[in-house]
């Protein structure tokens, strides 16, 4: 770039990467302290169960939700019938859902004293458990179905994207070679695909080995359960801070394998040719396998639990609506702006830097702020807890150094150390938004008005905000609706008094009472709804 | 110099606002609202201090000790035996000497050197199906026998509850048969270790299991719940170990927290808890035990019967706490 910024400009950059990352150091640094031999216990005793259960938890709903995802992002994208142009979205909704208010619907329904088995039993006429097989619904196989329908949408919404962005006429090339449309699609749609479904399957991975309440109440113990059981129950933060970084090195594996994977696919594709006229135009039977398939998953995922949660809201009405819960709403609405809008702020900052600088080191801050999405918010707020503390403490010595009265605990005793916490996590998600927005601004843009007399903030200001506010928009949707869903850091961090609606939701669900906290869980999923369909309408738009 | 420091003072000082107020106090508990909100509103009336409760099921001690100085917390209420000695331990307490509430606790239920108090007794029970098994004499020994394979339910063994009887059987088995028992017990549970003490119930109600291990006071609880009320009915409640040591009986308690600012109000706070008008609410609103010599247990609590309690000495359990946990995970208790 032709603009040379100011010293100043790096070092704020470098500055935010350095706050935004000290958490991860703090986790390490941690993690090197002695524990008084609770790791050692961990390690001979369950620990090697822990593993084994992240692992194949990560492994079961990456491969659920593939599964799940691929042919109705495949319908979706390239075929028509009854009912397309509303499931384009409608398969989205599940993303609003947190999962263990699915797991919790669903072990209602399910398990041995729930309607479907006793049904059973009243038709069979058998008497105990043990005279007939049912799978538990509180197990492994049963968390992975509970994330995976609630996870999928990520994959879903790539795949869509990559299939709708495919070439038409290679595929037509290969229906022309005398290809058959379903070995059209394997040999040619589903390899090309390969890069998206893959980013879609990692996220859906890091999403599964942050969650904590589905397992938590399925009693399936990962390496997240692991690291919050260790720091309260054995009080060993030591001891969790080292789980957390075995957590955290089998995630950084997972994420280099699928870079790895996919290190020599480029995509050589011009501009999508696609038209409506190129969609498949189901008939017969299919018409109705392709209705039918997107309609159940649709029921499964998001219809029927929200149905229920209403239906338990609706007979609990009065006992859930009270001045707590409004109290919480606020709590939550005001903490996920709050979020929102530094995520959007240093996230801008960050990218501007990088795009207008002419130091390569400086695009290196946005990459470092990128890290935190990776790490599961029980991991994170062992890392925000250490640093934020010494802070707390050392402000207060300074008060004591001038014979002042210190005003206490004003990092870790406010909703600091959440916000922080969260920001941390969520930068990645404003950084990749803005950064696409950024890549459709050509750079002769900037050129030029730098030409016209504009000074870097000028240009930030008149030129690419303008034109980056949808990107804008999207980000700060996405953190927004994930600030409202994100449990175990808050459960973690929020200060002494301070409950949102996620951290209520689940004291419910962990009482298994979740009749008297549905309507709270109703809110979250609405409001996480709103940004969903916004989101979903810009990207029809783009294409 | 001095005008730097009165710089430094006003600047610091327009970050904090932060006021401590001198009529009100900061408890943090462990037990729930429900049951707290009532006798503290009371507390408030009657002398003018407004609490501030905070509540959290797990993570209160680690919290304090964290906070160190700079702790808001005045009075500490747990609602079991372990976590009392977790503050203890962890050095977050301060004694108290008040005669008003060595005059309301037995010296059984308070530490020799009035570091904690207990407040309430609960007594860990066996349930039985009516059905299947009818009422039994059972001791906490009997629940590895053979004949209950396939037949008991239970929650976390991790939960304080649970680890509490761990550390019971500890001390009077020592750790080598705790271990054999506790493998035991574990190839007799009907399904993974899960829910509360009231779903245990709620499974022997639906058939799951013949026998689940729990609190007496959920018995109570659930009775007052009309969609519980049948699977209170449908369990006889047990107290183990009758003909000889007598049952495991945890405590709730409260301590002072180390680095209470008000000290003088939360003693009176921790007064009023041992009063018979506190004491009286607990034994009324949650069914357990008062420790108050001078009230007596609830109508429904007392129809429940008399119980011969274990005399092993409250501080035994802390004790083993640690191999308890421990020993819970070298059998995978909950896996």
């Amino acid at each position: 770039m032709i603009l040379g910024l100011t010293r100043g400009w790096s070092l704020t950059g470098y500055t935010i990467a350095a706050i935004i990352i000290l958490p991860l150091f703090a986790l390490l640094l941690q993690a090197a302290m002695p524990d008084e031999e609770v790791f050692s216990h961990l390690y001979d005793t369950v620990l090697p169960t822990y593993i084994y259960n992240s692992l194949m938890l990560m492994l079961l709903v990456g491969f659920g939700s593939l599964i799940i995802a691929i042919p109705a992002a495949w319908f979706v994208a390239r075929c028509d019938f009854p009912g397309r142009k509303q499931f384009q979205w409608l398969l989205l909704l599940p993303l609003a859902m947190p999962a263990y208010i699915v797991a919790y619907v669903y072990t209602d329904l399910f398990d041995y004293a729930g309607v479907v088995q006793r049904t059973l039993r009243s038709v069979f006429e058998w008497q105990t458990p043990q005279d007939y097989y049912f799978p538990e619904v509180r197990s492994l196989g049963g968390a992975a179905i509970m994330l995976s329908l609630v996870l999928f949408p990520y994959v879903y919404l790539l795949a869509r994207t990559a299939f709708m962005e495919q070439s038409s006429s290679l595929l037509h090339a290969s229906r022309i070679m005398g290809c058959s449309p379903w070995k059209s699609f394997w040999r040619l749609a589903l390899p090309m695909a390969r890069p998206a479904l893959a980013v879609g399957v990692a996220l859906v991975a890091m999403e599964t080995a942050a969650d904590f309440a589905t397992v938590s109440y399925f009693a399936v113990p990962t390496l997240t359960t692991a690291v919050y059981d260790t720091w309260l129950g054995y009080g060993s933060l030591a001891a969790a801070a080292k789980l957390s970084t075995i957590m955290l090195l089998v995630i950084f594996v997972m994420v280099g394998v699928e870079r790895f994977a996919r290190r020599k696919q480029k995509l050589f594709q011009r501009q999508s040719d696609f038209n409506e006229a190129d969609r498949y135009l189901l008939t017969g039977w299919k018409k109705f396998a392709a209705t039918g398939y997107c309609s159940l998953l649709l029921w499964f995922a998001f219809i029927w639990p929200f149905a229920i949660l209403c239906q338990y809201a609706f007979d609990y009405f009065e006992q859930s609506w009270s001045a707590e819960f409004l109290e919480y709403s606020l709590n939550s609405l005001y903490i996920a702006a709050l979020v929102s809008f530094i995520c959007v702020a240093l996230s801008l900052l960050l990218m501007f830097i990088r795009r207008i600088s002419p130091r390569s080191m400086d695009s290196l801050p946005s990459r470092l702020s990128s890290t935190g999405y990776a790490i599961p918010g029980t991991v994170l707020a062992i890392g925000v807890l250490s640093p934020l503390t010494l802070l707390d403490f050392s402000i207060n010595d300074l008060y004591q150094y001038f014979d002042a009265q210190g005003p206490g605990l004003l990092f870790t005793g406010s909703v600091f150390a959440l916000v922080f916490a969260f920001c941390v996590r969520f930068m990645a998600i404003t950084i990749g938004s803005i950064e696409n927005s950024y890549k459709r601004i050509s750079p002769s843009l900037d050129m030029a008005s730098i030409t016209m007399g504009q000074n870097p903030k000028q240009l930030l200001w008149r030129v690419h905000l303008p034109l980056l506010k949808k990107g804008i928009f999207a980000g700060a949707l996405l953190v927004f609706i994930e600030s409202m869903k994100e449990l175990p850091a808050a459960l973690l961090l929020r200060p002494i008094g301070f409950e949102n609606l996620a951290t209520y939701v689940f004291q419910y669900v962990s009482d298994e009472q979740l009749e008297l906290g549905a309507l709270s869980a109703i809110v979250i999923v609405l409001v996480g709804l709103i940004p969903l369909i916004y989101l979903n309408r810009s990207l029809e738009q783009k294409s | 110099m001095k005008l730097l420091k009165s710089i430094a003072i006003l600047g610091l000082a327009s970050v904090a606002g932060v006021v401590n107020a001198a009529e009100s106090l900061t408890v943090y508990s462990y037990r729930q609202a429900f049951l707290i909100d009532p006798i503290l509103e009371k507390f408030t009336q009657d002398t003018g201090i407004k609490v501030d409760v905070v509540f959290s099921k797990k993570g209160i001690a680690e919290r304090i000790q964290r906070e160190g100085q700079l702790s808001p917390a005045d009075v500490v209420l747990t609602s079991d035996f372990s976590r009392l000695m977790e503050l203890v331990e962890k050095d977050l307490v301060a004694p108290v000497s008040s005669d008003v509430i060595n005059g309301n606790i037995p010296s059984q239920f308070r530490a020799p050197d009035n570091t904690w108090y207990a407040l309430t007794q609960r007594v860990r029970n066996v349930y039985s199906s009516r059905d299947r098994l009818g009422k039994l004499d059972i001791n906490y020994e009997d629940l590895a026998a053979p004949k209950y394979k396939g037949k008991i339910c239970t929650r976390s063994g991790k939960h304080p509850y649970n680890a509490a009887l761990v550390a019971s059987m500890i001390a009077h088995h020592g750790e080598a048969e705790a271990k054999t028992w506790l493998q035991g017990v574990k190839d007799n549970l009907a399904r993974k270790p899960q829910g509360n003490d009231r779903a245990q119930v709620k499974a022997v109600k639906e058939g799951l299991c013949d026998i689940a291990i729990g609190n007496s006071y959920y018995l109570g609880k659930m009775l007052a719940d009309p969609k519980q009320v049948s699977w209170a009915e449908s369990v006889f409640l047990n107290f183990p170990n009758q003909a000889n040591r007598g049952s495991h009986v945890n405590v709730s308690g409260m301590v002072l927290a180390k680095h209470s600012k008000n000290k003088d109000n939360a003693i009176k706070l921790m007064e009023f808890l041992t009063s018979n008008v506190a004491q009286q609410a607990y034994a009324e609103v949650n069914y357990e035990y008062p420790v108050n010599p001078s009230v007596k247990p609830s109508k429904l609590v007392a129809s429940w019967g008399e119980f011969k309690a274990d005399a092993l000495p409250i501080h035994k359990l802390a004790e083993n706490h640690q191999a308890a946990i421990k020993l819970l995970d070298e059998v995978k208790f909950d896996l």
